[in-house]
Order: structure tokens, then C-alpha cells, then sequence
């Protein structure tokens, strides 16, 4: 049941993700990348971390992509105007790309024994997956969570200096 | 077969509880009608049926039978997919919310009622049911915002546009005013929520005020209601993102619309009135009653208060609500850990 599941989402992501890259139109674009992050949260709940899927939901697909639609829709983007030829270098560059981001991402395959389902979260017993969480961010990492929230916070502060209206 | 029967009965379930929200909604609209009218002192709906009751088939026949319009220069996938996001998104929440305690199955099915949750008042009791509720309302957005981007009209956009700010905005408002609930209850799961009010006093409406208010405000922003219906307001935008629809396809946004205003609702209910909670009489009972008295209340806000300015309605989004919002954690934060060292 599970294995078929996964079949099923992972081939609806994958083509979602390839239409991404594919399509022309940017409003067709954006629809699609918000389903591959929908796909991309639906495997995480077979993975049992649905905290995390919730959270992917709630922040890219509900908050970020919106914006993103938001953008194109008052620009009123059409059609990209690329060249229909693609440029000469273009695919050497593309796999020059590809093979960079193995090897940046080699020390995280090479973790894992290659199968179906990867790796599930280890079973959290009686506590729910968003307490262990919790207790783990505020004692655990305390330190990286703190610098990363004042990093939000600096990020914040920064968009309202730049959007602040200067007056004379 | 061992494995199919007990899928099937959650299907049932499923079905069930679809098939009564549906009928609910379509009476919604004969009581918003009703009531609209008695504030204003007039009849209301009353041809169809005794007290009007048949209206709400006669509205739906009606909305089957109309020619449906694409409008030709319309994005037609996107114009055809906007208003089933809307509904599915506005239907799925209703199976995190607990309507009763039990079912009272373990008697009819024997083990298995247990084994699939079958026997509790609820479809699914999830561990994060209000991250939920905010994920698929944070979806919902969607379909408003590509309703009016397919139309290709300028009205459209506009509501859509204006849609899509003001839901951002108040989802934040809307999220922190529930934060302090959560404290207080130690759980994100409904079920644990309502369990968590067993008495009166207990009620979360006493022990977050400010919580409850902002949640009705940013709650019925959320939802488009009369103080807050920027988007679809008739004497600037026509009817907004829903301009260039006619037939079924109105009808889903306007089921979408009070599908919505039912699980605002019936989220209060649950959140910050004890849910089922109450004496006596059969706890569906408590739940429909109270649901439907927030019901009456957001119909009784929309015959009372006139339409803001939009400007106004972000400012007091971002300025306003989310500060007291912060302030209501922070402070709820604050005295429930002087509370649980001093005196619990």
C-alpha cells in the first residue's frame, strides 16, 4: 500500500518538477512548482515527519508561492520571449551544473543504502513528532536555532529599511 | 476482503459526514436569507416550499440548468480548475473537527470500530489537526487568486488581487490569535482540544478573550464576510474574481463561500466553546447548536456593520491585529508559566 503510494507521488512530483522547467508559460510554471511542493510534503508524511510536511505546505505552498503568483500576475508576464533555437553552449553548461551538484551532494547520497522508501524518522513512541521537535530545538540546537532566527530577524528589518518610503 | 471491509467503512464515514456538510451549507443559505431579511425588516425567501424551505433545491436546480459561459478569453484549464480548489479546499478541514465523543459502534462493529477510529466523532484525529487547518486554508487561496487571473477581465484581477493580499495578511492574525489555545491545551489535535474544556469555566473563550476576539475578526477577514468583503464588493468590482463565472461553476464558489462560514464556525465552536461539550442532551446536539449560533452571529455582523475601506482593512490587518496578536502570546506565555510554578 505504502510502496504504491509512493510510486504514485513521486511520479506526480518529478513530472510536476519537470513541467517547472519545462513549460513556457510562468503562470503554468508557478502552478506546477506548487504541486511539487505539495508532492514533496505528501512524501514526507510516508516518511512520518508530518511536522515537516505540514510546515512545507503552510510556508511554500501557502505563503511563498503566493507571492510568487502575485509577482506574475501584476507584471502580467506572457510567454517568456527565449530564443525557440537553444544557444550553442547551453546543454554544456546544463551538465556542468548537474555534475556540480552531485559532487556537492555526494557526501548525502553516499549515507544511504539505496532503497524504495528510504529511511523512515525512528518511531517517536507516545511523543508526538511535534514535541520531540520542540524539546530538540530548545535544548539540543538552541544555539543554530537562535542565530537563525536573528538572522530572520536582521532579514525583516532589512525589508522594511529598503521598503520604507523616504520622505524629504 | 479482511483488509477492503474496514477502507469501506471509513469511505462511509467520509461520505457521511460530505453529505451532511453539503446539506447544511445549502440551508446556510436559506438562513443567511431569512435572517438578512428579518434585520431588515422584510419577509425574506418564502415562495418556494412552506417558510421557503424547498429554496435551497430551487437555487441549486437553477445553477445546474443555467447556460455555462467560458468566457473566450479565458485561461480555460486554469478557469475550470479555480472553483474546485476553492470547494475541495474548503471541505477537507471537516475531517479533523470532533463532532461527538463516540459514535457508539463498538457494540455494532465489535474490534474493528477501535482499530480505524471508526467509533470516535471525528474522520481523522491527526496529531497536528490545526497545522492542518491552516495548510488547506493556506491552499484555498488558490482558487480565488486563479479564478480572477483565468477570467481576463480587469474586475476579476482586481478582486483577485485584493484577495490574495488581504488572506495573507489575516492568516497571520488568524494563526497567532489560536497560538494561546494551543498553550493552553498542550496539543495541536482538536480532539485533545475539546477534551481539554470539561467544564463551563474551562471554556477557552474565558481563558483567552483577546484570543477568541482576535480569531472572529481575523477568522471572518479570512473569510470574506460582509465587514471584510474587499474582493467581491459589487459597487466597485462587480462581483470581483467571480465576475466572469455563470452556471455550476459560480455555484462551487458560492458552495466554496459557505463551506467556509460553516467550518469558521464550527472551528470556534471546537477551539474556544467546548466543542461537543455540554449537558445533557446528545453532544451532535451541543455541536450543530453552537456552530450554528456562530453562524447566526457572522449573518447578524454582515446585516449590522458597512464595508471598510481597503486601505484601512491592511492597515488594521498588519498594524493592528498582528501586534495585539504577538502581545496576546507573549502575555499568555508569560502568565501560564508563572501559573504552573506558583499555584498548579
Amino acid at each position: 500500500m505504502e510502496t504504491i503510494l509512493f510510486y504514485v507521488l513521486a511520479v506526480v512530483t518529478l513530472i510536476s518538477a519537470a513541467c517547472v522547467v519545462f513549460l513556457r508559460r510562468p503562470l503554468h510554471n508557478v502552478l506546477f512548482m506548487i504541486l511539487t511542493m505539495i508532492g514533496l510534503a505528501t512524501l514526507f508524511i510516508l516518511l512520518h515527519a508530518e511536522f515537516l510536511a505540514m510546515v512545507q505546505i503552510i510556508v511554500y505552498a501557502g505563503a511563498v508561492m503566493v507571492l510568487f503568483l502575485f509577482v506574475i500576475m501584476l507584471l502580467n508576464l506572457e510567454e517568456i520571449s527565449l530564443p525557440k533555437e537553444p544557444r550553442p553552449l547551453r546543454w554544456g553548461f546544463g551538465v556542468i551544473l548537474a555534475l556540480a551538484l552531485v559532487v556537492v551532494l555526494f557526501p548525502i547520497f553516499s549515507h544511504f543504502t539505496p532503497s524504495v522508501m528510504g529511511k523512515a524518522a525512528p518511531a517517536t513512541g507516545n511523543v508526538s513528532n511535534i514535541e520531540l521537535i520542540g524539546t530538540e530545538l530548545f535544548t539540543t540546537y538552541l544555539l543554530p536555532f537562535e542565530i537563525a532566527s536573528i538572522l530572520l530577524l536582521a532579514a525583516i528589518i532589512g525589508t522594511v529599511v529598503i521598503g520604507r518610503k523616504l520622505k524629504n | 476482503m479482511e483488509s477492503a471491509f474496514p477502507v469501506l467503512l471509513v469511505l462511509i464515514k467520509t461520505l457521511l459526514v460530505i453529505v451532511a456538510v453539503l446539506t447544511f451549507v445549502a440551508y446556510l443559505t436559506l438562513l443567511e436569507r431569512k435572517v438578512l431579511g428579518w434585520i431588515q425588516v422584510r419577509i425574506g425567501p418564502n415562495r418556494v416550499g412552506p417558510w421557503g424551505l424547498l429554496q435551497p433545491l430551487a437555487d441549486g436546480a437553477k445553477l445546474l440548468l443555467k447556460e455555462e459561459i467560458t468566457v473566450s478569453a479565458a485561461n480555460t484549464a486554469v478557469y475550470i480548475v479555480a472553483p474546485l480548489i476553492v470547494v475541495v479546499c474548503a471541505l477537507i478541514p471537516f475531517g479533523v473537527i470532533p463532532f461527538a465523543k463516540g459514535l457508539g459502534l463498538e457494540n455494532v462493529l465489535g474490534p474493528v470500530a477501535n482499530r480505524f477510529d471508526l467509533n470516535t466523532g471525528v474522520v481523522a484525529d491527526i496529531n497536528l489537526g490545526i497545522l492542518y487547518i491552516f495548510g488547506i486554508s493556506s491552499l484555498g487561496v488558490y482558487g480565488v487568486i486563479l479564478g480572477g487571473w483565468a477570467s481576463n477581465s480587469k474586475y476579476s484581477l482586481l478582486g483577485s488581487i485584493r484577495a490574495a493580499a488581504q488572506m495573507i495578511s489575516y492568516e497571520l492574525g488568524l494563526s497567532l490569535s489560536v497560538i494561546g489555545v494551543l498553550m493552553l491545551a498542550g496539543s495541536l489535535s482538536l480532539v485533545n482540544i475539546v477534551e481539554a474544556q470539561d467544564s463551563v469555566w474551562k471554556w477557552f473563550v474565558f481563558r483567552q478573550p483577546l484570543g477568541f476576539i482576535l480569531f472572529l475578526i481575523a477568522g471572518s477577514a479570512e473569510i470574506a464576510r460582509t465587514p471584510f468583503d474587499l474582493m467581491e464588493c459589487e459597487n466597485e468590482l462587480v462581483a470581483g474574481y467571480q465576475t466572469e463565472y455563470s452556471s455550476m461553476k459560480f455555484g462551487l464558489f458560492y458552495l466554496g463561500e459557505y463551506a467556509h462560514l460553516l467550518f469558521l464556525s464550527s472551528l470556534m465552536t471546537t477551539l474556544f466553546f467546548g466543542g461537543w461539550q455540554g449537558p445533557i442532551l446528545p453532544p451532535i446536539f451541543w455541536f450543530l447548536g453552537k456552530t450554528f449560533f456562530f453562524v447566526f452571529v457572522f449573518v447578524w455582523i454582515r446585516g449590522t456593520y458597512p464595508r471598510l475601506r481597503y486601505d484601512r482593512v491592511m492597515q488594521f490587518g498588519w498594524k493592528t491585529l498582528l501586534p495585539v496578536g504577538l502581545l496576546n502570546v507573549m502575555a499568555t506565555a508569560f502568565v501560564y508559566t508563572l501559573w504552573l510554578k506558583y499555584v498548579g
